[in-house]
């Protein structure tokens, strides 16, 4: 009988009521914190500043759209969502725009570029969780074997952009849904071996860029002018902010073009330098909010496709974070992720947007 | 199979899931404090040496190169000064393809192969974002050019900067000396510091000599740049002093007329204020112009200018070593005199040749045995200088003994650099005894002393060093050494005086009158009858205003064997002997002591003694007209 009952509340087709509060304002908050945050060091620039405040007005609107879609929808959508972001990435090869030698986005008439691969930060959670939704918990080897194919069939194609950066973070993003799922610790710990085990292989694998990357953390200045550049100016943009910074705009390193990408992929190199370790540490604190907020989210969440899903979109939101402030202080290769929600341009605070209006959505839809 | 979505199923799920979440959030925070633990290290623990770097980054320091000290002549001419010129530079930094900028700069500007290999030399000591020249002393309308195109090109920038000029050209290269462009050598040797940015250092003659006192002091700026090396505000300054300015004893008109006397030819003419040590002329002919060599001479010009016969970047006046010929004669008079070797009464009889006593060897007097063989009769001393008896000097040289005569000559200068501030000048030779034994490996011998006695052999002085003889002459005696320098602002920088040099020692007042009359005699002595007149009188004697002394020399090039006779005609032009004449003038009062050289020219009376009349009476007609 209970079977039957609870098969219904995952299949039956309900129509989904449009109610505007279908948001969480403590996640609202931290993500409207760190954007307002991350606006202050863009303020100096009035058409930057303007050009991100649009953006973020599409996201937010997107997102309040996304929290009013009953998670039912989400579910049913899966499918298509998940094959047709590996349809989009198949083709973009083919018919996408090559920007530095990789072949990442995807040109609509208009102008407007989308990269496939932002859809996947949203698609491969909802397809792990759409998959484990409909097995036993905890996974089996089986399924442990099928959640990995989902998740690496899109990372190799984007590998094959090729674009390892996003690949590697989605994968992360992927793999800690996997964990959430409740495979047995000691498959983790096997697994974390093996990866260590292979990581010779994976160096034989990569590309001498890639490779360059790598060395040049290690040692960057072996290469100061050159590949080095990067890492050597963001370093000493956050070191030489201190503890509270040189102050807004008064930061030599970003505004006199000494550091690289400041708008974009370093822009809290330029956050360290203008509001010091200070400025840093609260940004953290509010993207550890939205984290706590998020994951707190998943755990009442009542079904485990709508759990894995928001856990997933968690976690990859989560690894940009520290694998993009990684990167700038020199703990990291330089692996070109923008900084979630902070970060000018592209599509990407769209997309997070999106995921977050889906999170709010199973947040405020959790009696089905 | 039982039912994977049981409600037990899910509610220990759901808790599953809980505990997972928490230890992945768990993890998350744990790499949010690796963050902050990195961020403690970059902002607190290394935030001193990231400060430093990032001031690195953005402030530079930019030297600003002082202006070179004025120099004038004595009149106020002024001899040196600075010029702004445009240069074409290049920041590669900014530039792509270096060698199509280069291509497409070559359609609006002249640039020769050779600019663009210079370019590449000066590329390679360059500081990053350093703009470096590719063309220097850029005409007005090729700055037009490359004005109007300059946006096409990021990093081609059209500078000015002075540059030093020579407002009179090649007449005064010998005395003044050039600048030139800051070379790896000089890089090498130059303080650093003092010479920051400083694109010009003194290359020869006083630019060189009184480098230190021309320079200056270099100034700084601290300057605020981004990343493309743009300059965005001057954050403190310590400006450049301009280099002190210098006023020489020089006079160019007299330089002009030295230089014009010489009429084209090559050699070199030295004139000394006796009382002063003031060198007022001090040219070599021919010269060039200095002003090629300031922003970098074409290569063809130079290859010119190095390779030529006349060796035009030669400095005869300071660096030429000749024999003085018969102009030594009165130094030897003066030393016979002085030991006792012979008096103003004494005579010989002068039969055109000289044996050594027990000797083979037979010297000669070529000047005048061509065609009037029998030598000159019966001689005193004082027409042994009038008629220049080589004879007589022979026989003078060889009682007097080469340790007498070399040590009595040493007092003159020979053989040492008594000028005080004349870059580069050398010492020339004063043979003797240890002289010989050391340079040649071979004992002095008698034949030695008497070829010294007519200014042969291994003797060798310098123009300028034959001027100070004869300045020392015109001071009977006494020494004032030679001296560029008349006065300099500020501080007069002082240059090493060393120990005063002593009057002349042995001759009596008396002598040193006798010879100046012997001397006059040279010059006055006419209508007297064959082999009695003055050497130099027919030249420039018979119609001469005012009293001077002079002695002329002439010089062999060549060696003539034992028993051969000179011929002039049937040698090559370079072969032929440098023609000398020291005068001073007045005789009684010296204003000028002069020393003529004309290589090549001949005999001395007949071509150098007119050149010095001619520098005489430029500088002593306006003196005698106003008297």
């Amino acid at each position: 009988m209970a079977t039957t009952y609870v098969r219904s509340i995952g299949l039956k087709a309900v129509r989904p009521r449009v109610y505007l509060e279908h948001f969480d304002p403590l996640l609202l908050l931290a993500l409207l914190g760190v954007i307002v945050f991350g606006m202050t060091v863009l303020y100096r620039d009035q058409d930057v500043l303007f050009a991100q405040t649009v953006r973020i007005a599409v996201g937010v609107l997107a997102m309040v759209l996304a929290a009013q879609v009953d998670p039912r929808v989400y579910l049913r959508w899966t499918l298509p969502v998940y094959f047709g972001g590996l349809a989009l990435l198949v083709v973009t090869p083919f018919v996408g725009v090559t920007v530095n030698g990789s072949t990442r986005w995807l040109e609509a008439p208009g102008g407007l570029r989308f990269q496939p691969s932002e859809l996947m930060k949203i698609a491969i959670p909802m397809m792990l969780g759409w998959y484990f939704h409909r097995h036993r918990m905890p996974p089996r080897f089986g399924d442990v074997a099928v959640g990995l194919l989902i998740v690496a069939v899109p990372a190799l194609l984007i590998i094959r952009q090729p674009d390892l950066g996003t690949a590697v973070l989605l994968s992360a993003g992927g793999l800690g849904v996997i964990v959430l799922s409740g495979i047995r610790w000691r498959w983790i710990f096997a697994a974390l071996g093996l990866a260590a085990a292979a990581a010779p292989g994976l160096w034989m694998m990569m590309r001498e860029y890639q490779r360059d990357r790598v060395r040049t953390l290690f040692d960057p200045e072996q290469d100061p002018m050159g590949a080095g550049w990067n890492i050597i100016q963001s370093k000493t943009a956050v070191g030489s902010g201190g503890v509270f910074g040189k102050g807004l705009d008064q930061g030599t390193q970003s505004r006199l073009d000494f550091l690289p990408e400041s708008h974009t992929d370093f822009i809290v190199a330029v956050i360290g330098e203008e509001l010091g370790l200070v400025g840093v540490t609260l940004l953290l604190v509010l993207y550890l909010a939205v984290l706590a907020r998020g994951l707190y989210i998943a755990t009442q969440a009542s079904t485990t496709f709508a759990r894995l899903m928001v856990g997933g979109v968690m976690l990859t939101f989560f690894v940009y974070v520290f694998v993009n402030i990684a990167m700038v202080c020199g703990l990291f290769p330089v692996v070109g992720v923008p900084l979630p929600l902070v970060s000018f341009g592209g599509t990407s605070a769209i997309s997070l947007l999106v995921g977050f209006g889906i999170v709010m959505s199973v947040h405020t839809h959790r009696n089905w | 199979m039982s039912d994977p979505l049981d409600v037990r199923n899910l509610a220990s799920e759901g808790s599953s899931f809980t505990v997972r979440t928490l230890v992945v959030f768990l993890i998350a925070l744990s790499l949010v404090l690796v963050l902050l633990a990195r961020l403690v290290q970059l902002q607190v623990l290394e935030h001193d040496s990231y400060s430093i770097r990032s001031d690195d980054n953005r402030i530079q320091v930019r030297a600003l190169p002082p202006d070179r000290g004025l120099i004038f002549d004595r009149h106020g001419v002024l001899l040196a000064d600075n010029r702004p010129a445009r240069s074409l530079n290049l920041v590669t930094e900014l530039i792509g393809d270096l060698d199509g900028v280069i291509g497409e700069l070559r359609e609006l500007v002249e640039i020769s192969d050779r600019h663009v290999e210079e370019f590449r030399e000066r590329l390679k000591r360059r500081r990053p974002f350093e703009p470096v020249a590719l063309r220097m002393n850029l005409a007005e309308d090729e700055v037009a050019r490359v004005k109007v195109n300059g946006h096409r090109w990021p990093g081609v920038e059209i500078t000015q900067e002075n540059v030093r000029h020579y407002p009179l050209g090649d007449l005064m290269v010998h005395a003044v000396g050039s600048v030139r462009r800051v070379n790896e050598e000089d890089a090498q040797r130059l303080d650093e510091r003092r010479y920051r940015g400083v694109k010009f250092v003194g290359r020869l003659g006083v630019e060189k000599f009184y480098e230190d006192v021309l320079h200056g002091e270099v100034g700084w700026q601290h300057i605020e740049i981004d990343a493309r090396g743009r300059i965005h505000r001057i954050l403190d300054e310590t400006p450049a002093v301009v280099g002190r300015d210098i006023t020489l004893h020089l006079d160019s008109f007299l330089q002009a007329a030295a230089r014009d006397a010489l009429d084209g030819r090559r050699g070199a003419v030295v004139a000394i204020e006796p009382k002063s040590g003031g060198i007022l002329a001090l040219v070599s002919n021919p010269g060039y112009d200095p002003n090629l060599f300031v922003t970098g001479i074409r290569a063809d010009l130079y290859e010119e200018l190095a390779t030529s016969r006349d060796a035009p970047l030669f400095n005869r006046a300071v660096k030429g070593r000749y024999a003085p010929g018969s102009t030594f004669k009165p130094v030897v008079a003066l030393g016979g005199l002085a030991a006792g070797a012979t008096d103003w009464e004494r005579t010989i009889v002068d039969t055109g040749e000289f044996r050594l006593p027990g000797g083979r060897r037979v010297y000669r007097d070529w000047s005048w045995t061509q065609g009037n063989a029998g030598g000159q009769g019966i001689v005193h001393l004082r027409k042994a200088v009038y008629r220049s008896s080589n004879v007589y000097f022979y026989d003078l040289a060889a009682r007097l003994g080469v340790d007498a005569l070399s040590s009595f000559a040493g007092q003159f200068g020979y053989g040492e650099v008594t000028s005080l501030d004349v870059a580069d000048a050398v010492p020339g030779v004063l043979p003797s005894r240890a002289w010989k034994q050391e340079n040649r490996g071979e004992r002095w011998y008698d034949g030695d002393s008497v070829n010294l006695g007519i200014g042969q052999g291994d003797l060798l002085v310098t123009p300028l060093q034959l001027a100070t003889v004869t300045a020392v002459i015109a001071n009977r005696g006494h020494w004032v050494r030679p001296r560029l320098m008349l006065e300099s602002d500020g501080a007069r920088p002082g240059f090493d005086l060393g120990e005063p040099r002593p009057r002349v020692e042995g001759p009596t007042d008396e002598d040193w009158e006798l010879l100046v009359d012997a001397m006059e005699d040279v010059v006055h002595r006419g209508n007297q009858g064959f082999r009695e007149n003055g050497t130099a009188w027919f030249h420039i004697g018979r119609d001469i205003g005012y009293r001077m002394a002079g002695k002329s020399g002439t010089a062999q090039v060549v060696g003539i064997a034992q028993g051969e006779e000179y011929d002039e005609e049937a040698l090559d032009e370079y072969s032929r002997k440098h023609a000398w004449f020291i005068a001073f003038a007045p005789a009684d009062d010296p204003a000028l002591a002069v020393s003529v050289l004309v290589e090549n020219g001949g005999g001395g009376s007949s071509v150098a003694a007119p050149v010095a009349r001619a520098v005489f009476d430029a500088y002593l007609s306006p003196t005698l007209a106003k008297r």
